[in-house]
């Protein structure tokens, strides 16, 4: 998994509420093994002629920083609403809240959610509205902060086994592996205590 | 104090704690046919085997074609899903097998899923299961790499929360009634990241194939995993299912399962009781699950719906119906009854009864596509496919089929249909398609009419 200590840049304020997978990514546009996650990012959204989507202005072209509403991430579970934003450069994501699934697969990624206490939030969002992409945003995962270009500063928190996966970049086989005497010995009294769990009685037809 | 399910469950399958997570032991894999081949991939790319392939099983699901016909060249996926769970040696429910059919609803009928078992989706609507008194957990892709490779998952633990649904339902009204109103009642994020139960006299009084409609849309609040208690109704349910226990495991089993059940003196983080009791058909006219509103009811002001003006003026601009309208009487242009939520033999029944000495109306199309070839095939042999096929619908081949549109199903931009699925996003079935949740019985007053209507008119004039 990609490290994350500090990302330095433009903050897009996308400022909705329970914005869903389908609309950060299409089903129509995943249509294929490997598709264009890039292309399919917001893909009705930006085509529409009537209201240019904020990450095609160019100076949130590849922008970092998302700033977005409550709920965000809500529907489908699909990963690729993910790998799209990420496609498009963003790295950080600072939201109102997350659907959880959608939040677990970020810090997958390498890429930070943050929710901010709602007073801080609201401030940051006027901030990040008022500087409308002219100035550089720095969020620090080190300090747990977020820099506003005038110098204010807000500080998040976040899970210490999180803040340690995404610092150190940690395989998360690896590190759940540590635990393997742990799953065998479970699995060995499981098998006796409840043996309907760890043995199925036969293969389903078509195996 | 009392412990509920979740906590029972929890405690059973917690494994390790560590930097403000759990780890939890997954009891069952279902690994569906889009995630399948580059979820194996990707195993295969970092070295890491599958620790547990007798736990798990593939599913062709989400591009499975409803009418292979029209729908050639959707098979990519099903194709390379296939070759992965030959490659893995995991076991497979194929297109044509059986028991295929829709992840959460083959799973648990197949008796792979059992109470007070962990159960892991890459599908948001894993916690379909919870019906049966299943732990559904949902995740991404990369969760799935991670626990194919270890069976076991870090979850942050949820807060708790119990919803008592409390009265008796009337006739013509059903789960899905229940859960759609639910959830205009309290939002989309009343239960945003929690373990929810549901709990009262509708429920224990209801079948399991309609507390999994419940917990399958307890999604759309948000809940990370939903329960329902174990009871002798579950017993009888998954009693002689092919994969559950039998004989003498089945004695023990059971007994184990009834004891999971939550402590009469449970603890939640939040307790609730909604009455049931006056509860009328639900449908919704707008852009999300929680825009919902009883059929006698009307499109809703912004200050009727509690939306602000521009999340309210979008919501009516997509589905393009002025305020104040009556929602009865709104022409339609199609049906569309399965999915995940709505697919089992009773959600064909309760349409049935409704559908019976009826043709739909000829400006529309009605399809229904059973949630699996088992209940396809009890289906049949009932007669339900010969009414649903002379009412003038169409009969899809198992699988997501319209609810996602990922089975090359198309619709026409601008059609208005009324779906027993679980999501009316914008576009999500489609471009421009104009999506109205409601229950297998409105559908299919609808596709007869012509138009959204009270189920209860066409029930009660038999």
């Amino acid at each position: 998994m990609d490290k994350f200590t500090s990302v330095r840049g433009a903050a897009a304020p996308l400022l909705i509420d329970n914005i869903n997978t389908d609309q950060i990514t299409p089903v129509q546009f995943m249509r294929a093994l490997e598709p264009d996650y890039q292309a399919g990012l917001f893909a009705r959204w930006r085509a529409d002629p009537n209201t240019p989507f904020v990450l095609d202005r160019p100076r949130f072209h590849r922008a970092p920083i998302l700033v977005t509403g409550g709920n965000f991430g809500c529907g489908s579970a699909r990963e690729v609403a993910v790998w799209a934003l990420a496609a498009h450069g963003v790295r950080c994501i600072v939201a109102r809240s997350f659907s959880e699934v959608y939040r677990e697969s970020l810090i997958k990624n390498g890429m930070l959610p943050i929710v901010l206490d709602p007073p801080s939030g609201a401030a940051f969002e006027r901030c990040v509205v008022d500087v409308d992409g002219r100035l550089p945003f720095e969020v620090d995962l080190v300090r747990n902060t977020i820099v506003c270009p005038d110098g204010k500063a807000f500080s998040f928190a976040i899970d210490p086994g999180e803040r340690t996966a995404l610092l150190e970049g940690l395989d998360d086989v690896a590190m759940t592996m540590r635990h393997r005497s742990r799953i065998e010995a479970w699995e060995k009294e499981a098998a006796m205590r409840q043996p309907w769990l760890q043995r199925i009685a036969d293969p389903p037809t078509g195996s | 104090m009392g412990e509920s399910l979740f906590d029972k469950i929890w405690a059973r399958h917690s494994l390790a704690e560590e930097g403000g997570k759990t780890l939890l032991y997954i009891d069952r894999v279902v690994v569906d046919d889009v995630r399948a081949p580059q979820v194996l991939k990707n195993l295969d790319r970092r070295g890491l085997s599958i620790r547990r392939p007798d736990l798990a099983v593939v599913v062709m699901d989400h591009s499975v074609p409803s009418f292979p016909k029209l729908a050639a060249g959707s098979s990519v996926f099903i194709d390379a899903a296939r070759a992965a769970a030959r490659q893995h040696d995991l076991r497979l429910l194929d297109v044509g097998d059986a028991e295929q059919g829709i992840s959460h609803v083959a799973a648990p009928e197949l008796g792979f899923v059992l109470p007070g078992s962990t159960y892991l989706c890459v599908d948001s609507h894993a916690p379909t299961v919870g019906g049966l008194g299943a732990l559904g957990l949902a995740c991404g892709s990369s969760e799935l790499e991670h626990v194919l490779a270890t069976q076991a998952m870090w979850v942050r633990k949820p807060r708790q929360m119990r919803i008592n649904l409390a009265g008796t339902l009337g006739a013509g009204v059903c789960a899905k009634d229940v859960i759609l109103y639910v959830i205009g009642r309290l939002g989309l994020e009343a239960a945003r990241g929690a373990a929810l139960e549901f709990a009262g006299r509708v429920v224990t009084t209801m079948p399991v194939e309609a507390r999994f409609t419940l917990c399958n849309m307890a999604v759309e609040l948000g809940a990370r995993t939903c329960l329902v208690s174990p009871d002798k109704t579950t017993l009888a349910w998954l009693a002689q299912r092919r994969l559950a226990p039998h004989g003498d495991l089945w004695n023990q089993a059971q007994d184990d399962w009834l004891s999971m059940r939550s402590d009469p003196d449970a603890r939640f983080d939040a307790d609730l009781t909604i009455d049931c009791t006056a509860l009328a058909p639900q449908i919704t006219w707008g852009t999300s699950p929680a825009q919902v509103a009883s059929i006698s009811g009307h499109v809703p002001t912004a200050a009727e719906a509690g939306l602000d003006e521009a999340s309210w003026q979008r919501a009516i601009n997509y589905i393009d119906l002025a305020p104040g309208a009556a929602l009865a009487g709104t022409k339609i242009d199609r049906v569309f009854i399965g999915s995940c939520t709505n697919a089992r033999l009773s959600d064909l029944e309760s349409a049935a009864q409704v559908l019976a000495g009826h043709h739909i109306a000829d400006h529309v199309t009605a399809v229904v596509v059973p949630g699996s070839r088992t209940v396809a095939r009890q289906a049949q042999e009932q007669g339900l496919r010969d009414l649903f096929e002379r009412a003038g619908f169409l009969w899809g081949e198992p699988g997501c089929s319209m609810c996602a549109g990922g089975g090359g199903e198309k619709v026409a931009p601008g059609e208005r249909i009324v779906s027993t699925t679980n999501r009316n996003f914008e576009n999500r079935q489609g471009p421009g398609v104009r999506t109205h949740l409601a229950s297998p019985a409105t559908a299919a007053a609808a596709a007869i009419m012509g138009q959204i209507c009270d189920p209860r008119a066409l029930l009660a004039k038999g």
